[in-house]
């Protein structure tokens, strides 16, 4: 019994009530929001290290033994997505310090960051789908306040779209869940690949999956459900933005990864070629979202609905090696778009506007954003050095596979094809907001004149972003190692049953 | 709300409603009912005084901040599970005292489950009422 897990749980949660008791100080409530997230960074680092050395940790609370009781499983995938989250929470933490206004931080901006935190956390341990649905339910009411506080009629617009579509999605996950336990007769995830391997050719089965791939599809925003991603997105203050960016259409994919894997092993695989079409139209639709848009912030979120889509491609391939690229760009993706939102927030202050082509001068004025933002666009786009270079490899390498057959020379075609046009959106904005010289009102400072100060956390914020994308470019193998451990542990999920429900292995196999 | 009726009513109806809110959360213990169910009829009461009188009175029957009281009650169901740890047991695992044992009879069963549920039943108390209280103030 590991208390790590739990540890790993409890920190956002606590984090949010110290938050919420704390006096409405917003110097105060920010301080103990960045540091509950060193804590669950030093926290999920020390998980990440004992599940690579000495395999998954579970945790069944309460002493109810698995599958009665609820389980909480640290396997590789999941001990990696926790240090990735915890590493996007101190970034965006650190950021939120000055750019959260005086009112939403009294109204417990900070706590609510840490909310979400928990149900993503949560999402990501949890061994039960009904306990999944629970912790998706903790991240809307977070996210939901973050959303919709201090909201302005603009602000409200786009919460609507966000909440409604949701909520949508929360009935049909809870009605897939009701569905499966009346099929299946447990809820426990290792349990489920156990029973569910034993029904083959089940129409409702099939029924009960495709129920919950609409509803991940729905927070994933996938195609053709996505409408939501670029309507909201834009309305909220800039580390909301970041935030769900960063890490709530990544949640939704790890939940249809994590179903899809362990309890529709059979029919995911007849699947596959629906994915993949999914996929690729996820990806077109996001890069042809990001050609037409004249929005910056929109433009941000199209820019996730492609990642959404190459995530999409890994998955939907399903070999080992394609879940690896998937997992690799997972946490590069994390990264970057974090980095990409939390760039064009420093970027307003110093010559971008909602619009593009009002927009400029910002090389001028700051270069160091701009040297920032080129490197971030260059990780997107895939050029080498990058860690956005290294993902895309790795999707190479898995569409050469022996083992991917024709879907295999799809994703490359798909991924060359958006690539290549997903750069243009991108040099966009590097033509229209950095190089083009600055609108009225943003004029460089005449000498003499004091120059925009950028406060020295939301420094910290962007620099430490970039900085473990540069780092993973420069020495991607040691992330390349963790999502390939990841990878092999999901595609055979027999380890994980065996972890979890205390089965000793077979001698011989 | 301006009705004699309801004002009349409301002041015996919170008394008898909170009452079977305790009462469904000590029930709870083995039976159906506990902190969650318990919490929600407790809110329901303050709801049904929040609009026989008005937001400030319904304030003032909280005597504090309800956003607090749910924070309070989060952080008291935390601590119950936390308790655990103490025994060298797992997260969330009940411990017992038994008051008034005897051979025959398992006595007064006091455990660390009950302290969880009144965490839920504060912090469902204080979620909804902040929520009902901030509904009806920003209309008047």
């Amino acid at each position: 019994m590991s208390w790590l897990p739990v540890a790993c749980l409890l920190t956002p949660l606590l984090t949010a009530v110290a938050v919420f008791g704390s006096p409405r100080n917003r110097k105060l409530r920010g301080l103990l929001s960045i540091g509950g997230a060193v804590v669950l960074l030093l926290l999920a680092i020390w998980q990440l290290m004992r599940v690579s050395s000495a395999g998954a940790l579970v945790v069944q609370p309460g002493g109810w033994k698995a599958p009665f009781g609820i389980t909480l499983v640290a396997d590789n995938l999941a001990a990696m997505l926790v240090l990735a989250t915890a590493a996007i929470a101190v970034a965006i933490t650190s950021f939120a310090l000055h750019d959260i206004d005086e009112f939403r931080a009294e109204a417990g901006f900070d706590g609510f960051v840490h909310v979400v935190l928990t149900g993503v956390v949560g999402a990501f341990l949890t061994g039960d789908v009904f306990n999944l649905y629970v912790w998706f339910e903790v991240m809307l009411i977070g996210s939901f306040a973050l959303m919709t506080l201090g909201a302005g009629k603009r602000q409200l617009d786009g919460a609507v779209k966000y909440i409604a579509l949701n909520l949508v999605s929360t009935v049909l996950m809870l009605t897939a869940i009701g569905l499966l336990h009346g099929l299946a007769g447990t809820l426990n995830l290792a349990d489920l690949h156990q029973v569910m391997a034993a029904r083959e050719n089940d129409s409702l089965a099939l029924v009960v999956g495709a129920l919950f791939l609409v509803a991940f599809g729905i927070k994933a925003a996938i195609f053709p459900v996505f409408s939501w991603l670029p309507a909201s997105y834009h309305t909220v203050p800039i580390t909301v933005s970041a935030l769900f960016a960063a890490l709530m259409t990544k949640v939704g994919i790890y939940a249809l990864l994590r179903i899809g894997t362990l309890v529709f092993g059979m029919e995911l695989a007849s699947a596959a070629s629906l994915m993949m079409a999914l996929a690729v139209l996820t990806l077109l639709m996001g890069v042809a979202g990001a050609l037409a848009e004249t929005s910056l912030r929109r433009l941000a979120a199209w820019q996730v609905m492609i990642s959404v889509g190459f995530l999409l491609l890994g998955v939907a391939l399903g070999t080992p090696a394609g879940l690896a690229a998937a997992l690799f760009y997972f946490v590069h993706g994390m990264l970057a778009k974090a980095a990409l939102l939390l760039i064009i927030g420093l970027g307003e202050r110093v010559g971008m506007a909602e619009r593009l082509a009002e927009s400029g001068g910002v090389a001028q004025l700051k270069p160091w954003l701009a040297a920032a933002y080129l490197f971030t666009a260059l990780s997107l786009a895939g050029i080498p050095p990058t860690a956005g270079f290294w993902a895309k490899l790795a999707f190479v390498e898995a569409g050469l596979g022996a083992d991917a057959g024709t879907a295999g020379t799809v994703l490359i075609v798909a991924l060359v094809v958006a690539s290549l046009l997903g750069l243009l959106p991108l040099m966009r904005i590097w033509n229209e907001a950095f190089c083009k010289p600055s609108p009225a009102g943003f004029a460089p400072a005449a000498p003499g004149q004091v120059p925009i100060h950028t406060p020295s956390a939301s420094i910290f914020a962007l620099v430490s972003l970039v900085g473990v994308s540069a780092l993973i470019g420069i020495w991607p193998t040691l992330l390349h190692s963790l999502a390939e451990a990841a990878a092999v542990g999901i595609s055979t999920p027999a380890e994980y049953v065996q972890v979890v429900l205390g089965i000793k292995p077979e001698a011989g196999s | 709300m301006n009705s004699v009726v309801l004002t009349t009513v409301a002041r015996l109806l919170v008394g008898v409603m909170l009452l079977f809110s305790l009462f469904l959360l000590w029930r709870g213990h083995n039976e159906p009912g506990g902190g969650f169910i318990g919490g929600l009829v407790a809110a329901a009461a303050f709801v049904v005084y929040t609009l026989a009188t008005s937001p400030r009175e319904a304030r003032a029957l909280l005597h504090a901040d309800p956003g607090l009281v749910a924070v309070i009650g989060l952080a008291i169901a935390t601590a119950s599970g936390l308790l655990s740890a103490l025994a060298g047991k797992a997260f969330l695992s009940g411990l017992w005292v038994f008051l008034g044992a005897s051979e025959t009879s398992k006595g007064l069963a006091l455990g660390t489950p009950l302290i969880f549920d009144l965490g839920v039943y504060l912090a469902v108390v204080g979620g909804v009422a902040a929520m009902v209280l901030a509904l009806e103030e920003s209309e008047s």
